[in-house]
């Protein structure tokens, strides 16, 4: 099996793609607009699994988009087009010009102010070539082996949805009306096997392990991914239900961090003003126990959430979102800031099309300093939450109710898998029982949290 | 040929350039190659505050090429609809092969059309301000309907899909998909509490849809109702207990216990709970399910699949037996099975798979308030947010959005939303009743696997199903709580 040559992007083809997203902006000014903000969106990607060690599927291509934001005023409107042809562009501006007629006056529309504009200067170690650097045959290698170190861990792992590699460029450019120019390339790749095993009497369980990095030289070996992800699927052999009771929960880093991702969610500035989350209005507030500390830092080096200009083109920044408990700031872009009377904090997360929404930077809960183990250690009768089924938290009320497998823990110890059980709560209170936060913070997203301990929820079951 | 042959007149397609596209592809060898040519051009806008805030509109256009050899896929796609970017395309798929070209089938066998959504004025190019006029008057019924409706969000999408799917098997079909939604969420507030509520619907229908079937106001109330209705909702009990679905969108039950885990493609693989059941037992006798791409107007329903095959009314189980999976073109080949016209994928740059259309229950003989009678202590849940399943462990969860206690055979109070959990292939088991009153969604569902989301649909009479666990916080009456 031979490789192709993915097409060098040549810099000349750099510079068109910004003069379009200016050439753009400029036009939809000439066309009456009194703001205007470009993006254009390029990438690459290759992708592909092996299964019971033979190729499944193998994947690679690339895509551009381009997308317009316009302002008449306090209108707005936005359109997008894949297609880059001089009548599409055309299509697209009009569109966006036509469009801006019919939507509300909205005293808080805009881009942000000149002065706040700017892009982090330096290298933001975000972009890595290597990530194509291997030939063809050797990606698939890589998804081979992955999958070979599962199957091969023990002969109860008989079946496999098989192991990937996957990896993908992508080079972004904003561009507005207050003269703003900016852009940044990012690259990613990851390993994943999901082994499948199989008990005697013929039950399944199913499990995976992955990493992922921006750069090649940065993934865990495949051997070490595969082991795991073996050893994930193992444990959850011979799971059963448990009966309904209100025990400790211990959550591991995968399912901690989504529980984190809770509180993103609470303090996006969308949802403040509107009251549409549990910590609306609480700015200054205990909303936690004195040992949580969360912190959204979009400036980390080659970090998963880093970028060096936030979807409206203002800088990011590190933002201590909860101190000792207490929640210090929102996340917000421009519109929401507006809205609360605050100052955007570069969060604002812009797509091909629509109004800028609110995504995270690097977003993490600073750890403790216990080991997973030693929190195990002091619960004689709870649970260890490694998967959650469904989503279920109610951002409005608090209420928190959603499917979860893992292990029971028993005197300190692991002792059964469990499965087909609930864990339910309410998240404003939830937060104030994180009774125990471990030292284990690792970033495999952009969304990390540490191993947690939170008293006070009910486990569904029997 | 004539017709539609959109792809022929927007970009100077012609078949001659589609024998040539197939023909690069098959030229490393493998058993077949497809183009799928994807055309969508969708508007979305959105009311809040009482002010339409965001309005867009967008095309997105571009071509996939697959080959297969046994069972290997090569896939890759371009925007760019050039032949020298489509022949780049079917190069780096044929990577997927190697050996000596194969020539594509001679000639293009194009099926009879079916015409499940035949929409004259597609809503993509109706008046924009007929658009804002339904999410305006969807905020004030809103509004109107209780003073303590304090937030209103409602947003209007709708899109039209073109497509062209030509293989080297001969497959020739073309399909113009027509697709709209209304959608409704309210937040209503008290001094003490504040609660939500959402509701929508669409299917592939015109405008006219929302002035005369569904109208606004019909999302809006709904919408209003349930945030005020979950406003006094106490704390759902924890445990297993007896559980009444409601008609309709609790049909998600089957789409997540069952629907996933007959997928072929797992079951080819043997990674499904419900691999090697074909025959056996997997609900109970009052129990039959179908997976039906044919019904007209519907969110879920394809003239075509994404493969190019006409889609089917499947029959999944028959009185509790398991009869068929959902399958696509490879599914078929390499299982030896019928393809049951399933295969579908989100976009020109994904792979198909085997995919839900519209998946229900047939309404059985059991009256409704029967069913409800039936129960001493139990949840009877009639609104859904949505679900997920381990296809292999056959572990499934539904989040109930609207739910009320049971009591003595009475429906008495609201209960917080909470997820129900249970085992795919056996929670249809115990079913001990179902309903005459078959309903489907109105149009809302969206369903995520590998990666890729597509539109379906999905239904249910009210069936009582005897033991699922409710994932709540309130302590059952009976039995000891572990400390």
């Amino acid at each position: 099996m031979s490789t192709t040559q993915l097409e060098t992007r040549n810099s000349k083809l750099e510079t068109d793609l910004k003069d379009l997203a200016q050439d753009i902006v400029r036009r939809a000014m000439s066309g009456g607009a009194t703001a205007a903000e470009c993006v254009i969106r390029e990438g690459d990607e290759f992708s592909t699994v092996v299964r019971l060690g033979q190729v499944e599927t193998l994947k690679e291509s690339g895509s551009k988009a381009v997308g317009l934001r316009v302002f008449y005023g306090k209108r707005a409107a936005s359109t997008y087009s894949s297609d880059f042809s001089r009548a599409g562009i055309d299509r697209m501006l009009s569109s966006a010009l036509e469009l801006a007629k019919i939507t509300s006056e909205d005293p808080y529309a805009g881009i942000p102010d000149q002065s706040q504009l700017g892009s982090l200067q330096g290298d933001l170690d975000l972009y890595f070539p290597d990530v194509y650097s291997l030939p063809g045959a050797e990606r698939i290698s890589y998804a081979r082996r992955t999958e070979k170190a599962a199957l091969d861990y023990d002969r109860r792992i008989k079946n496999s949805e098989g192991g990937s590699f996957d990896a993908a460029t992508g080079h972004k450019i904003l561009a507005n009306s207050h003269g703003f120019v900016g852009e940044y390339r990012r690259s990613y790749c990851s390993i994943a096997a999901v082994p499948i095993a199989q008990t005697e009497n013929g039950n399944m369980q199913r499990d995976y392990w992955f990493s992922v990095a921006r750069s090649l030289g940065r993934l865990d070996s495949p051997e070490k991914v595969g082991t795991i992800a073996a050893q994930r699927t193992l444990r959850r052999l011979g799971a059963r239900k448990v009966k309904t009771a209100q025990v400790p929960v211990v959550f591991d880093p995968m399912v901690a961090s989504s529980i984190l991702e809770h509180i993103f969610e609470g303090v996006n500035g969308d949802s403040v003003y509107r009251g549409a989350s549990f910590l609306a209005g609480k700015l200054g507030e205990k909303i936690a126990g004195d040992s949580v500390n969360v912190i959204d830092d979009g400036t980390m080096p080659g970090g998963f959430g880093t970028s060096p200009f936030d979807g409206e083109g203002v800088p990011t920044r590190r933002t201590v979102v909860i101190e000792n408990g207490v929640l210090k700031s929102y996340l917000l872009n421009s519109y929401s800031a507006r809205k609360l009377g605050l100052q955007t904090t570069a969060n604002a997360s812009r797509g091909l099309a629509g109004t800028p929404g609110i995504g995270p930077g690097n977003y993490f809960l600073q750890p403790g300093t216990k080991t997973p183990q030693a929190i195990i250690a002091g619960i004689p009768q709870g649970l260890y939450v490694t998967e959650f089924l469904g989503h279920g938290a109610n951002l409005v009320t608090g209420d928190y109710s959603r499917g979860a497998s893992g292990l029971w823990i028993s005197g300190g110890e692991l002792a059964f898998p469990v499965e087909e059980i609930t864990v339910a709560g309410n998240l404003k209170e939830i937060f104030f029982n994180i009774s125990e936060i471990g030292n284990d913070l690792e970033f495999r997203g952009a969304v990390a949290c540490p191993t947690i301990r939170i008293d006070g929820l009910t486990v569904g079951g029997e | 040929m004539d017709k539609n042959r959109f792809f022929f007149q927007h970009y100077g397609l012609n078949e001659r350039d589609l024998e040539r596209y197939l023909a690069a592809a098959l030229s490393a060898g493998g058993d077949y190659a497809d183009l799928y040519f994807e055309y969508l051009s969708s508007t979305s806008l959105m009311v809040d505050e009482s002010m339409v805030k965001s309005a867009s509109q967008g095309i997105s256009a571009g071509c996939g090429v697959r080959v297969i050899a046994g069972e290997r896929t090569g896939y890759a796609y371009t925007d760019d609809l050039s032949p020298e970017r489509i022949l780049h395309a079917a190069h780096t798929a044929a990577l997927i092969a190697s050996g000596p070209a194969k020539t594509p089938a001679v000639g293009f066998q194009e099926k009879p059309a079916r015409s499940l959504y035949p929409v004259s004025l597609p809503s993509v190019d109706a008046e924009i301000t007929a658009k804002v006029e339904l999410v305006m008057r969807a905020d004030s019924a809103a509004r109107a309907y209780d003073p303590r409706i304090k937030e209103v969000r409602a947003s209007y999408a709708d899109e039209l899909r073109h497509i062209l799917v030509v293989a080297s098997d001969g497959t020739f079909a073309e399909d113009s998909q027509p697709l709209a939604r209304m959608n409704v969420s309210c937040i209503a507030k008290t001094d003490a509490s504040s609660a939500r509520g959402s509701s929508g619907g669409g299917g592939r229908v015109a405008l006219d849809f929302f002035f005369g079937e569904k109208t606004p106001e019909y999302f809006a109330n709904e919408s209003a109702r349930q945030a005020i209705l979950q406003l006094d909702a106490r704390e759902a009990p924890a445990g297993e207990m007896e559980v009444v679905l409601g008609p309709g969108w609790p049909g998600v039950l089957l789409h997540e216990a069952i629907g996933h885990g007959l997928e072929a493609d797992f079951n080819r693989k043997q990674t499904s709970a419900f691999t090697g059941l074909i025959g056996k037992r997997v609900a109970s006798e009052k129990c039959t399910v179908v997976d039906n791409g044919t019904m007209p107007w519907r969110r879920g329903s394809l003239n075509v699949d994404d493969e190019g095959q006409p889609t089917q009314n499947t029959m999944l189980i028959e009185k509790g037996i398991l009869k068929g999976y959902l399958s696509d073109k490879l599914s078929a080949r390499l299982m030896g099975v019928a393809d049951t016209g399933n295969g579908r994928r989100e976009s020109y740059e994904h792979i198909p798979m085997p995919r839900m259309t519209n998946t229900y229950m047939l309404a059985g003989d059991d009256d409704p308030q029967d069913i409800i009678h039936s129960v001493k202590r139990g949840v009877y849940a009639v609104n859904f947010g949505g679900g997920q399943v381990d296809i292999t462990n056959g572990k499934f969860v539904f989040s109930a959005s609207e739910a009320y206690l049971i009591e003595d055979g009475q429906i008495t109070a609201p209960i917080k939303g909470a997820t129900l959990i249970g085992n795919g292939p056996d929670v249809l088991t115990r079913v001990s009743m179902v309903g005459n009153d078959l309903k489907l969604d109105e149009g809302v569902g969206t369903c995520g696997k590998d990666g890729q989301a597509v539109p379906v649909g999905v239904g249910i009479p009210t069936i009582k199903i005897d033991r699922l666990t409710v994932g709540g916080t309130a302590k059952k009456d009976v039995g000891a709580f572990m400390q």
